[in-house]
């Protein structure tokens, strides 16, 4: 099969976005409620261009680091940096005010996202109307035109989003979504709720809208093989904290963290009879973080340093980037 | 077991009746597996929810037969329909938390339907329920049996629904759409699950789901739905290895594969039509790559196409005769 053409962008680039030791607690606070970690000290950069897809289980913390990267949420701690803006700490609202034109996020049920009395073409032109400044003719061709750009016809501009299945919804948020120019958006499981044949539609849409507009994803989803079809390169989440972030081939061909490894096994394939036994158990608790690696209690692999050391992300080679002891050239 | 023959069924709108499910005929035998696949409003979920006739009777039309053991449930008083099921013929449906009672321990509510169909007393029940928990292989069952589903995962609770079905040990288990809830790794151990289940009690499963590739794992054969018409009805392997009609192979080339890099993925153009709204003729013509113009005037039916082998494509049948 052939590669993604995105692939073969220079690393020389500067990345779009810089993510440095990202956490963000719930609960504690005056109260003394238990403290949940979702996310716990994340880093990783996206690349101009480039999809980063980002894989975990639910309570992984994916779409909190999504929500955390556009604004919707504050950090506890570490820092988010978009265009060169740092959008974390004192003046983050100023600079995050600077470059959210830039910034555009789609969601996975496109029922709820979008108010149903309002005609699609005012739908669309939300983010055009809160920004201000343009004419009403201008206003009415750059509908056309997006609705043009996401392959939809023209008429729909006024109707109303009940008269529209799952799929041609999805495409009305992504037109939405493109209304400013964004250079990046996060897709939240933007595929999640969709049929099979509709999926294969709007993976492919984001895809040419890539190309041809030159955009960045953050794309957020719980199924690999989507991920996978997606993606330039892909960190997996577990119990919020990246275990394995690798390009693209180097992952599914070759994965290196046994979460991974487990992930990758558990996804049902139309050949018959092929699937290896499960991994154990489910997603532990976040409130009481285990002293030592948190996959511990599942993993197969598991030996004496994981239940007292938890493993830090290291360069295993050029690009690749594991959590595990396994892989630390000390093994047991 | 079950034979189903000619199965429609009909709900009333606003301008008078639509069809959801059109003519289907299909048969289970005891302790075999069944895969029903499509798309959303292919008309799966209420096939399978005639079964136990739980559409809301007034706005329903069901003509047709289905036999449980010789008896027609179509045709049997709501009292008899009731004692069977969830004692010969028991469902799950998707979403685990919608199906349980928020207020009620999960052992009370297993223990409801074995008071109900076995005429347990309160503490035999309950003790019953510990032990259906285990089945289930849920961990320290014990004490997990006086936990609210909130203190359950999605997973656990997926795990209480199938003790609940099979605390009566139904001969037919119908699942519809299972594990779409759960996640990966969880998915996997719920079908290990119920595969291990199925040969434990000897019962026969109704797999619902628009995921080929978990239809797959699990059943013996699968029936192929579009626009509530049967369009292929097939041995798993031959289907996933030869599908015959279109829509069957357009739906298998769409999944991405989670072991090759693709540049784009294959998709059927257009989308399903709305129930009541279907075209002439072939109802997926207008999304078919092999559409002739005879296609979009006349309905097919469904014919022999292989041993075991049925489909609604006469484009494909021809081609077939014309090369044994």
């Amino acid at each position: 099969m052939m590669d993604s053409p995105l692939v073969k962008i220079p690393v020389t680039q500067a990345p779009i976005i810089r993510v440095r030791e990202l956490r963000r607690d719930f609960g504690g606070g005056l109260r003394g409620r238990q403290v949940l970690r979702a996310v716990n000290d994340v880093t990783f950069d996206v690349m101009p261009g480039e999809t980063l897809g980002l894989v975990g289980e639910s309570g992984s913390g994916k779409s909190t680091i999504g929500r955390m990267l556009v604004g919707l949420l504050p950090a506890t701690s570490g820092s988010v940096e978009l265009f060169g803006e740092t959008i974390t700490g004192r003046g983050g609202h100023r600079a995050l005010a600077r470059v959210r034109h830039k910034l555009q996020f789609v969601f996975q049920d496109p029922h709820s996202a979008m108010n149903p009395r309002m005609r699609i073409s005012d739908v669309i032109a939300e983010p055009i109307d809160v920004r201000g400044g343009w004419s009403r003719r201008d206003r009415a061709d750059r509908v056309a035109q997006l609705l043009d750009l996401v392959g939809l016809p023209n008429d729909f501009a006024d109707r109303f989003p009940h008269e529209f299945s799952g799929g041609q919804r999805q495409r009305i948020i992504i037109a939405r979504a493109l209304a400013l120019d964004p250079s990046f958006i996060v897709c939240d499981e933007a595929v999640a709720a969709l049929d099979v044949s509709m999926q294969a539609q709007i993976i492919n849409l984001l895809l040419d809208l890539q190309e041809r507009l030159g955009l960045s994803y953050l794309f957020i989803a719980h199924d690999l093989a989507v991920v996978r079809a997606v993606s330039t390169r892909i960190a997996v989440l577990y119990a919020g904290e990246i275990v394995e972030i690798a390009p693209r081939r180097a992952l599914y061909d070759d994965p290196k963290h046994p979460y991974t490894r487990a992930l990758l096994a558990a996804i049902p394939r139309p050949q018959v009879g092929t699937r290896k036994p499960p991994i154990r158990g489910e997603v532990p608790s976040l409130l009481n973080r285990l002293s030592g690696c948190s996959l511990c209690p599942r993993c197969p692999d598991a030996f004496d340093r994981c239940r007292v050391e938890a493993p830090t992300l290291r360069e295993i080679a050029p690009g690749r980037k594991v959590a595990c002891h396994l892989h630390d050239g000390v093994l047991p | 077991m079950l034979e189903v023959e000619d199965l429609s069924v009909g709900f009333r709108v606003d301008s008078g009746w639509i069809r959801t499910v059109d003519d289907v005929s299909f048969t289970l035998g005891a302790k075999s597996s069944l895969g029903i696949v499509g798309e959303s409003g292919s008309g799966k979920s209420v096939t399978a929810l005639s079964i136990l006739r739980l559409h809301a009777q007034r706005n329903t039309r069901m003509t047709g037969a289905i036999r449980f053991d010789g008896k027609d449930l179509l045709r049997l008083p709501e009292r008899q329909l009731r004692q069977l099921r969830g004692r010969d013929i028991a469902m799950i449906f998707q979403d685990p938390m919608h199906s349980l009672n928020p207020v009620l321990t999960v052992g009370e509510q297993i223990g409801e339907t074995l008071r109900i169909h076995r005429g347990l007393d309160a503490r035999t029940a309950h003790s019953e329920a510990a032990e259906l928990l285990d089945m289930v292989r849920i961990p320290d069952a014990r004490s997990r049996v006086d936990d609210y589903p909130h203190q359950l995962s999605g997973g656990m609770r997926q795990r209480v629904m199938i003790a609940m079905a099979i605390a009566c040990r139904p001969r037919l288990l119908i699942a519809d759409e299972p594990t779409t809830a759960l996640d990966v790794t969880v998915q996997a151990q719920i079908l290990d699950l119920l595969r291990e289940l199925r040969e434990e009690i000897g019962m026969s499963v109704i797999l619902i789901s628009h995921d080929m590739g978990l239809v797959a794992e699990f059943v013996e054969r699968v029936l192929v739905m579009y626009a509530g018409k049967l369009v292929e009805d097939a041995p798993a392997r031959t289907i996933f290895e030869h599908p015959a009609h279109p829509y069957s192979e357009g739906l298998l080339r769409a999944i991405p594969s989670p072991d090759e890099d693709m540049h784009r993925l294959y998709a059927i153009p257009g989308r399903i039509p709305d129930p009541g709204r279907e075209p002439p003729g072939c109802s997926f013509a207008p999304r078919c790559g092999l559409a002739q113009p005879a296609c979009t005037t006349a309905a097919p039916s469904l014919k022999v196409f292989g041993p075991g082998h049925l489909i609604r494509c006469p484009v494909r049948l021809a081609a077939k005769e014309a090369s044994p």
